[in-house]
């Protein structure tokens, strides 16, 4: 059956590069006076991006093996 | 209250959609027969089921009562993530399991018929299928609405696009499909409102900002300055914490009935657990899901309490949104939160983690309904099987996928006689959540005193049911004047918060179906021998430990890390 990791795998993956691309281009907007001046979708854009190619990783190493 | 989403929130609640409908039409290969649609197959790895064992509690309408209790009680609320879950989910693994798991029933009320007898199981799984229905009416009710007032969507739309989805997916991929997205669910719930713990909090300067920013705001309260941040302190006496209750209520009521009754006899939790791809993954389903258990108060429980600072901090232009009568409704906090705090890209992923929370709820409700409608009322009632393994296969999930779009559509009509008499179905559902009191002390009786009988099982059932009843129409929440509420027989006693009326309940209703099962189980004749409960009461079931695997994978082991987590959190917020 289908291993669960891929598809949150790709769609963290996916996410992730979406929200850290769009913090980027955002970089020093006035929507951060919201979230303490911290570019917080930058940081969990990141966050999500690590964790997607983790579960990814995990994913083809088993397959693999 | 409305909160302006931009083009990347909705981007992010698109691809999630996406992703979840994929996996229904991936998974929609292998459900060949009823077998594969109405139990996964029996072929879930642990951990899969496991986190979709705590995630399908992890509704959207309990992470925002959640946050509101937070805001409300503070810490206290905490005793529903680790006393009213966490035993009763080391019980169910180490001492129930292997009966669910070892008799091959495929549900709990068929359960009951192993055990006991047709009459038992009957009982049980009509009730069971009313309440799955009008639950995930209730949720997609809760939804619309949500979506209604927060993103200004018109309110049909909404409950008929999110059941279209919810009935995809299931439609195509069953219970796996079910399990699949809520595993996806718990990831993004748990993503989604990350960035907001993190920012409240340093928001109010941290935890030690936290603690003195509440000092002031609980003496004006008249309660002791530490009470939002301890959990069994002030629970001396039911006036000293704002929840109203003491601890005798908190241990026995919410830490044994209730929470036994739930996490151990309720077909939509443990039907996880029935999903497993071994005896010993089952056994490990709880106790894998019990560790992030533990750890979701931090995510939801502490930005409500965060809020209660906010609130009386005119500074920070926090408020919650007042209802008719000019209360504020406490369920919205979560909500106010998002908009408090989240910039738009995040934002579309904390309310697309509610979204997916509340489908995910749906989602449960429908798998388990069709599951104890296929098998324990079709098949028992209206057709039993015929002995051809693979025609029946193909009838049955025939027969189970149709449940499935009448699931939802009579979810549907729920949700619209929910919008029209709203009291009717708070009514309706505090009685179905009696339900599980009495359910538990059969079941629990059933599988540790062999001598139990079929008779004594129904009736007892059936008194905790009235009992439970009873003590609802006679007792009332202070301050209440609703009949919903309770006292629609007339006011014997009036408890301080309705939390301690749900408590007490419970715990009349479990005593009365203990009593009565145990007293008419000495009068009435055993209708199985022996031989026919091997396998489902403990006494006469050969414990076969052959396990290879370390100490610390093995069912007791993982128990006691548990058991030791859930000490030192209890100590450490005591």
């Amino acid at each position: 059956m289908l291993d669960i990791r891929y598809p949150i795998g790709f769609m963290f993956t996916l996410l992730g590069l979406i929200i850290s691309v769009y913090g980027m281009a955002t970089g020093s907007s006035e929507i951060y006076r919201k979230s303490l001046g911290l570019n917080i979708n930058l940081i969990m854009g990141l966050v999500m991006l690590v964790f997607g190619l983790f579960m990814l990783f995990l994913a083809f190493r088993k397959k693999k093996g | 209250m409305k909160i302006e989403m931009g083009f990347i929130d909705y981007l992010i609640m698109v691809i999630y959609f996406v992703f979840v409908l994929g996996i229904g039409w991936i998974l929609r290969r292998f459900m060949k027969n009823a077998n594969a649609f109405l139990e996964a197959g029996r072929s879930m790895p642990a951990w899969v089921a496991g986190l979709a064992f705590i995630s399908t509690n992890l509704g959207a309408l309990e992470v925002m009562g959640m946050t509101g209790s937070g805001l409300k009680y503070g810490m206290m609320t905490t005793h529903f993530y680790l006393i009213g879950a966490i035993p009763a989910m080391i019980f169910l693994s180490l001492f129930m399991m292997p009966f669910y798991y070892g008799s091959k029933a495929r549900s709990v009320p068929e359960y009951l018929k192993l055990r006991y007898d047709e009459k038992t199981r009957g009982l049980n799984a009509v009730m069971f299928t009313f309440m799955t229905v009008l639950a995930s009416g209730i949720s997609m009710y809760a939804l619309a609405i949500l979506m209604e007032k927060v993103l200004g969507w018109d309110f049909n739309l909404s409950l008929w696009i999110s059941a279209l989805i919810v009935l995809i997916y299931t439609y195509l991929g069953g219970l796996s499909s079910a399990i699949y997205n809520e595993v996806l669910q718990f990831f993004i719930i748990v993503l989604g409102l990350l960035p907001l713990v993190f920012l409240s909090l340093n928001d109010v300067g941290g935890w030690s900002g936290l603690k003195e920013s509440l000092v002031s705001i609980t003496e004006a309260k008249g309660y002791a300055p530490d009470t939002w941040l301890t959990t069994w302190k002030y629970t001396g006496q039911a006036s000293s914490n704002p929840m109203g209750v003491e601890w005798f209520g908190i241990l026995f009521g919410l830490g044994f009935v209730l929470s036994f009754g739930y996490w151990c006899t309720n077909f939509l939790i443990v039907q996880r657990a029935f999903a497993a791809e071994s005896h010993s993954a089952a056994r490990k389903v709880p106790l894998i899901g019990a560790l992030p258990k533990m750890f979701i108060p931090a995510l939801i429980i502490i930005p409500g309490i965060i809020s209660l600072v906010l609130l009386n901090d005119p500074s920070k232009g926090f408020e919650l949104p007042k209802d008719a009568a000019g209360n504020p409704v406490y369920d919205y906090t979560i909500i106010m939160l998002l908009k408090q705090y989240l910039p738009t890209g995040v934002l579309g992923l904390g309310i697309t983690a509610l979204l997916a929370s509340f489908m995910s709820g749906m989602a449960g409700n429908v798998s388990a309904f069709n599951t104890v409608w296929t098998y324990d009322i079709y098949q028992s009632y209206i057709r039993p099987a015929t002995g051809n393994e693979e025609a029946d296969g193909k009838h049955y999930l025939l027969v189970g996928r149709i449940a499935t779009i009448c699931g939802i559509l009579v979810s549907i009509g729920a949700a619209y006689i929910a919008s029209k008499f709203g009291n009717i179905m708070d009514f309706l559902q505090t009685i179905f959540s009696m339900i599980n009191a009495p359910l538990f002390a059969v079941i629990f009786l059933g599988m540790f005193w062999k001598r139990t009988t079929g008779h004594a099982a129904f009736t007892g059932l059936l008194t905790g049911l009235i009992i439970a009843l009873l003590h609802h129409g006679l007792t009332l929440p202070e301050g209440a004047t609703t009949l919903v509420k309770g006292g629609w027989l007339g006011t014997v006693h009036v408890y301080p918060v309705e939390m301690a009326q749900n408590f007490w309940t419970a715990i009349f209703a479990f005593s009365a179906s203990t009593v009565v099962t145990v007293i008419l189980s000495f009068l009435t004749k055993p209708t199985k021998s022996d031989d026919d409960l091997r396998g489902l009461v403990y006494s006469l079931t050969p414990r076969t430990v052959t396990e290879n695997a370390p100490w610390y994978k093995r069912p007791a082991g993982m128990a006691l890390i548990v058991g030791i987590i859930f000490i030192v959190l209890s100590i450490l917020f005591w």
